[in-house]
């Protein structure tokens, strides 16, 4: 889990070009929307494509990635149950 | 009101290099436009992340209106844009992108950008402008256009400025050429004087 984790975090920082974030400055219960990174609904797309190409996990309903991308932490719980790659 | 206008401002950006009002204030030799860009945005210490999103032709536009509004009072100020390939060098990229159908993955995050006046939204945001602006797809530079466009804006009352630019990015190979109209200025807002610039 831990490896995921910080996987995830590299990942978020290339695909959603985070610069100046490094994966140690985010921590595993950060809120990644809001007042957390800042991330935004563009951002958010991204990273259900992400979970498609990179873990084989298709949403059906977008409004699933509220829970899941809550944090770093929400995100690898819900990767690690549902990964099909 | 109707009158004369003026340039009250110019710049442009090619080939790593910088000019203002003419002169040179920055350059970046053998570096690739991302890089450049880069070194540019933290050289002008401009604070606003989501310019590491954008595509090309945004950060191009972005970085030279911002050499000519950030210290300035930019309210009312409409946008008066144009090029000639429209935003065909990020179409290019996001059809790539789901030429595969074994691995067809669109990017929102490129898709956003597969319009030329999203550039607009970036410096209408940035600068907090809910006023006039436009894009238009030429051939050519057509400084006869802008004249007579930017005249219209400001003898109507649509505006207080017009800011006017051409910027076009395609393969690797770009230009912005960005000037401020107003009522004031030194230089008249002539097709004859708008050509020169661009030429200078």
């Amino acid at each position: 889990m831990e490896a995921l984790k910080q996987e995830l975090k590299e990942k978020i920082i290339t695909i959603l070009n985070l610069e100046d974030i490094q994966p140690a400055d985010i921590n595993d219960n950060d809120a990644l929307f809001g007042d957390g990174l800042g991330l935004d609904s563009i951002d958010a797309l991204e990273l259900i494509v992400m979970l498609d190409k990179d873990y084989g996990i298709k949403l059906s309903d977008p409004k699933e990635g509220r829970a899941i991308f809550q944090s770093i932490e929400t995100m690898a719980a819900y990767i690690t149950e549902n990964r099909t790659k | 009101m109707t009158g004369k206008q003026y340039i009250s401002g110019y710049c442009s950006i090619e080939n790593n290099t910088v000019k203002l009002n003419g002169q040179e204030i920055f350059n970046v030799p053998d570096a690739a436009f991302a890089e450049f860009a880069k070194q540019l945005y933290r050289d002008m210490e401009t604070d606003y992340p989501k310019f590491f999103k954008m595509d090309n032709l945004s950060k191009l536009s972005f970085l030279a209106a911002e050499l000519l509004l950030k210290d300035g009072d930019n309210e009312n100020t409409a946008l008066l844009f144009a090029n000639a390939s429209s935003s065909l060098d990020t179409d290019v990229k996001f059809n790539d992108s789901i030429s595969d159908k074994d691995n067809y993955f669109p990017s929102p995050a490129v898709f956003v950008y597969t319009l030329p006046n999203i550039c607009l939204g970036e410096i209408s945001i940035k600068h907090k402008l809910y006023t006039e602006n436009s894009f238009f797809i030429f051939d050519t530079f057509n400084p006869e256009f802008f004249a007579n466009y930017a005249a219209v804006l400001l003898n109507t009352d649509k505006a207080a400025k017009v800011l006017c630019g051409w910027v076009e990015f395609l393969n690797d190979e770009y230009r912005a050429f960005v000037y401020l109209v107003s009522v004031n200025g030194t230089i008249e807002h002539t097709p004859q004087n708008i050509q020169t610039l661009y030429l200078s």
